[in-house]
């Protein structure tokens, strides 16, 4: 096994969760494609620590600190969502104009 | 190395399947016009990167992947589709059809950079062996000796979003709700 073969995986992941954040409209749709490139970067975390090998397994601290911190962002993420589609009756981001005058 | 060596691995099959799985429902989680299986469909690319991990000796990370992603978020997100009534059924409107050939272009070109830049850099560069897993032992010293400054940091971040969304969430009584309450 040689380590492109998943950082080409782990890139194409992270390519189809940009994707899906530009062309989604539900808020909802667009945290669950941020979440599929939080999960390419920790396949490419993992990657990089098995060529390198740190004798305090680096890379995998720091993976399962990039876990907690996805965890954290998507249940503030969904509260937000949630207070705005009970104040605006919708979940489109395109109405999502709060800051306009 | 060419790609018969490589194809000479049984361990680079199991990665073919495992990759065209995850890259498979990578694509339906983006492209489902129907919101729940999107969601399901990242259960599959969760759990296909965890396989990979395994992979990679990173067993520790594969289930905390599997218990925290596949256990805790995805019910939160399915808690979220079916809270915020997104149209469960299929539905034209969840795609913004304007931006589709601009994202396209955008995802390639990421694409693109990302895996030239890592081919160029690493090459053939090996990775370690399957069936040598790095402890947890190393983990855990790790987390709780060079890193718990991080790790207490981590873990307040975790409390503010707990106490954060709960409070954002929760509904405001109306003034004469609370006055109710008071008077209770």
């Amino acid at each position: 096994m040689i380590v492109n073969q998943f950082l080409v995986v782990a890139a194409a992941l992270f390519s189809l969760g940009v994707y899906g954040l530009l062309v989604r409209r539900n808020a909802v749709m667009v945290l669950l494609a941020v979440e599929l490139m939080l999960n390419a970067v920790n396949l490419n975390l993992i990657a990089f620590e098995s060529v390198l090998r740190t004798p305090e397994a680096l890379g995998q601290i720091f993976a399962i600190f990039v876990i907690t911190v996805a965890a954290a962002e998507v249940g503030i993420g969904l509260a937000i969502i949630l207070l705005i589609f009970r104040n605006r009756r919708s979940a489109n981001v395109d109405d999502f104009n709060l800051m306009k005058l | 190395m060419t790609f018969d060596v490589w194809l000479s691995d049984p361990v680079n099959w199991v990665y073919l399947a495992i990759g065209a799985a995850v890259l498979l429902c990578g694509v339906r989680v983006v492209t489902s016009q129907n919101v729940v299986h999107a969601a399901l469909f990242l259960v599959g690319a969760l759990a296909g990167s965890a396989a990979l991990m395994l992979l990679l000796s990173a067993e520790f990370v594969a289930w905390t992947v599997v218990l925290v992603y596949i256990g805790a978020v995805i019910v939160l997100f399915l808690f979220g589709i079916m809270i915020t009534r997104a149209p469960v059924v299929r539905d034209v409107g969840l795609d913004n059809k304007k931006a589709r050939p601009v994202a396209a272009v955008v995802a390639l070109a990421t694409f693109a950079v990302l895996t030239y830049t890592s081919l160029l850099a690493f090459g053939n560069t090996e990775v370690a062996r399957v069936g040598d897993p790095t402890p947890t032992e190393t983990l855990a010293e790790g987390l709780l000796g060079r890193f718990v400054l991080p790790f207490e940091v981590v873990g307040f971040i975790l409390l503010a979003a707990l106490i954060g969304g709960i409070t954002l969430a929760r509904r405001d009584l109306s003034p004469a709700e609370e006055e109710e309450r008071g008077a209770v």
